[in-house]
């Protein structure tokens, strides 16, 4: 594996690969010292051209626990908003020796632009591009679920006949996204709930089944239902009238949380918009995995950083 | 300069020698005559484009008049009608003129300025459209070419006021609410890529709107960069209804599909985009069958910056005068679906007749005293597509690295050689020939 662009790339066997290389990488973080030697001398390059401190920092904190000199490149106050292009910037971190560049960008495809283009030899990681994908959230939410479900025995399973319900913008979701195509290969079974104006053209097509009612989703009895953050400013394009209306029919409440089984997980990528998408006490129940999608996400991205840098694009 | 082109094949398929002299077509070998051995070549009449940008005024960083005559007689062209969308856009006399005689002092190909329809292409007021139809460029296409007149309202006036001078509205059928953001044909594949859809319905209300404005008010339509099959279905019902309407196809509409958008390489961002399979195939059959009336190549030049980056920032648009030739026979004519005097129809007859460009009728082809406008290609060859192919400034080429078939040996413009043996013809030979050939044509 030279670069982690979308998880549409990944075959069963490496993302089981990526999710036991990332439980390593979790016990490292119950030591006293939370740091491993691996990547010491490795420069790893933050480069933001959205801001996400979340993502930043996890993919920060994953980096120096490796070792590895991590440098944030921030777009707001640089260069890149007098203008330079991502060619510039991609050839002057080229030339300052850069061993991979985790980048996050407004615009789909532009990872896989750096990757292809020629500008850089580095090892590219999409932060989240666009619309399109957000590979390590999908991975760090497998991985979240895999852990739920089989404690310490999770090292070798797959997510073998779980089923997975993500609720609102699968439009404009890249975590969506890398969460469909990760999960089907996971061996999941995927279903969205949004209002059909959320949904992407074609959706049908996706290995997915699709529905607009989210009671009859809850009444399903699903393992995960994955809450997705809703953008007020959606209701000004028409997507849906407003968030009262959103709420009450897409929103998990606390009715609705009260119908879901004890076990199963809610998730959400963060941040949330509490009373929007999601009550204040489902974000905050025991179902939830929020925290430690949070703390999973450092393993994830410790796992994938060591994979592209320290195995030099080898065995995977 | 006069020319004997030995055994050339013509359209018909027929063979013969062909006398060229003083600018136009003559019966008989004129002495001192440069010989061209044609044999194994096919003959064409010039093409004709009736949709290039050549972006002077205001954007000489992508092409000039010149740079874009040149890469049109590369590509056998010797008429290419300019797209308005200049700066300052082509919406008063000034401006149209200005194109049209750095048309004729360089002398590659006839330009025909094509008009904006409104002011600025802003599509609030008409331009001087009537203005720009007296001038010396003798504008007979009207267009906002790059937006679209959504105005219903001021689309059915346009086409009334047009109707007085002659003229044609050229409609870029794209209803802008529908395509805000849009980046590439909206289908799985925009949903899977997360790259905002540009739906087949946005060309087609506006196309069915257009048709039915068109037959109301009786006033001449055409249609810019048909691209869908749905596009095909209603123009083939409003042929049907008797509505004047014509409809153009681009190259790469007829070969290349919205896949290409994988590989995130802005070379395939075009507007309107790559479509399906599906509708590569209807645009076949439509021109086939004579429902598309023609092929434009939408040659929209860009400088490189602005194809390097990411697919939401590039610009739309590919350069195509240089490849038009060769894709249409790739798709159409390697494929059975048309035979060389089908191409002359759709490149270049019916082209010139909805321009109102004289001499380019299939019956005065090749004949004695009709203006010598002619391309020769050699349709045996099949080379992979490289920068060298590309002789304007644009290098955003999709079909870089792609094998295509047909070679053109020879452009003649004004009985005048633009291209001979592959390479272009000096500039400084081919201006001083189109003086020549305008003071023949005014002592005549």
């Amino acid at each position: 594996m030279k670069h982690l662009l979308s998880t549409k790339d990944l075959d069963t066997a490496t993302a089981v690969g990526i999710l036991d290389v990332a439980e390593d990488m979790a016990d490292v973080a119950t030591r006293e010292i939370k740091k491993l030697p691996t990547l010491r001398g490795k420069t790893v390059i933050n480069l933001f051209f959205e801001d996400s401190t979340r993502t930043r920092t996890s993919f920060e904190v994953a980096a120096k626990r490796l070792s590895a000199d991590l440098i944030n490149f921030s777009a707001k106050g640089s260069s890149v908003s007098k203008g330079e292009g991502l060619k510039d910037t991609a050839q002057t971190l080229a030339a300052m020796g850069a061993d991979a560049v985790v980048i996050r960008h407004a615009a789909s495809g532009a990872p896989q632009v750096l990757a292809t283009s020629g500008w850089i030899d580095a090892a590219i990681l999409n932060a989240g591009d666009g619309t399109h994908e957000h590979p390590t959230q999908a991975l760090l939410d497998a991985f979240t679920m895999r852990k739920r479900i089989h404690g310490a025995a999770s090292r070798g399973r797959d997510l073998d006949g779980v089923a997975v319900t993500i609720v609102g913008d699968i439009l404009h979701s890249r975590v969506a996204r890398s969460n469909v195509w990760l999960l089907n290969t996971l061996g999941a079974t995927v279903s969205l709930v949004a209002p059909a104006t959320l949904l992407p053209s074609h959706v049908a097509e996706w290995p997915v089944t699709v529905g607009y009612d989210l009671d009859t989703a809850i009444d399903a009895s699903p393992d995960v239902v994955m809450m997705l953050r809703i953008q007020a400013e959606r209701m000004n394009a028409a997507f849906f009238p407003n968030t009262r209306e959103y709420s009450r029919e897409w929103g998990l409440d606390d009715e609705r949380l009260a119908r879901l089984r004890p076990d199963t997980m809610v998730m959400h990528p963060g941040p949330m918009v509490r009373g929007l998408e999601i009550s204040a006490s489902a974000a905050d129940s025991s179902r939830s995995t929020v925290l430690e999608q949070v703390a999973n996400g450092v393993s994830i991205r410790m796992a994938v950083l060591y994979l592209l840098l320290a195995s030099e694009g080898g065995a995977l | 300069m006069s020319f004997v082109i030995r055994g050339a094949a013509l359209p018909d398929g027929s063979s013969r020698d062909l006398f060229v002299e003083n600018g136009a077509f003559v019966a008989d070998a004129p002495n001192g005559a440069q010989a061209i051995d044609a044999a194994g070549l096919t003959a064409l009449p010039g093409l004709v484009d009736l949709h290039t940008h050549l972006r002077e005024p205001g954007y000489e960083q992508s092409e000039t008049v010149l740079t874009g005559s040149r890469a049109a007689a590369a590509g056998g062209f010797t008429v290419v009608h300019a797209m308005a969308n200049t700066s300052p856009v082509a919406d008063t006399a000034g401006v149209v003129e200005q194109v049209w005689s750095l048309g004729a002092q360089h002398g590659y190909v006839t330009v025909r300025p094509i008009g904006a329809v409104t002011m600025g292409l802003e599509g609030s007021r008409l331009s001087e459209i009537g203005a720009m139809a007296g001038s010396r460029a003798r504008v007979r296409v009207f267009s906002d070419d790059g937006k679209c007149v959504s105005d219903a309202l001021l689309m059915r006036r346009a086409l009334e006021y047009v109707k007085t001078f002659g003229g044609v509205i050229a409609q870029h059928s794209q209803e802008p609410r529908l395509t805000e953001g849009a980046q590439m044909n909206e289908g799985e594949l925009s949903g899977e890529l997360g790259l905002g859809g540009w739906p087949a319905v946005a060309e087609e209300a506006i196309i069915a709107r257009d048709v039915l404005l068109a037959q109301h008010v009786g006033a001449r339509l055409h249609i810019c960069h048909v691209s869908t099959a749905g596009s095909v279905d209603v123009v083939r019902w409003a042929k049907a209804r008797g509505i004047d309407v014509t409809a153009e196809v681009t190259p790469h509409h007829l070969l290349l599909t919205e896949d290409l958008a994988r590989s995130y390489d802005a070379r395939y961002k075009v507007n309107p985009p790559l479509r399906r399979d599906e509708d590569v195939q209807a645009l076949r059959g439509a021109l086939a069958d004579g429902t598309i009336d023609i092929v434009a190549t939408d040659h929209a030049p860009h400088p490189l910056e602005s194809k390097e980056c990411a697919w939401d920032e590039a610009s739309f648009g590919m350069v195509g005068l240089e490849s038009a030739l060769r894709v249409v026979q790739l798709a159409m004519v390697d494929s059975g679906l048309l035979g060389w005097s089908d191409v002359a129809r759709v490149l270049s007859e019916k082209p010139a007749e909805i321009g109102r460009v004289a001499g380019y009728d299939t019956a005065s082809a090749f004949a004695p005293g009709t203006a010598a406008n002619l391309t020769l290609l050699d349709p045996s060859a099949n080379r992979v597509f490289g920068i060298d192919d590309l002789r304007g400034k644009g290098v955003n080429s999709p079909y870089l690295g792609r094998k295509l078939p047909g070679r053109i040996v020879a452009t003649i413009h004004n009985g005048y050689a633009t291209v001979l043996d592959g390479e272009l013809v000096d500039q400084q030979e081919v201006a001083a020939n189109a003086t020549r050939y305008e003071a023949g044509i005014h002592s005549a």
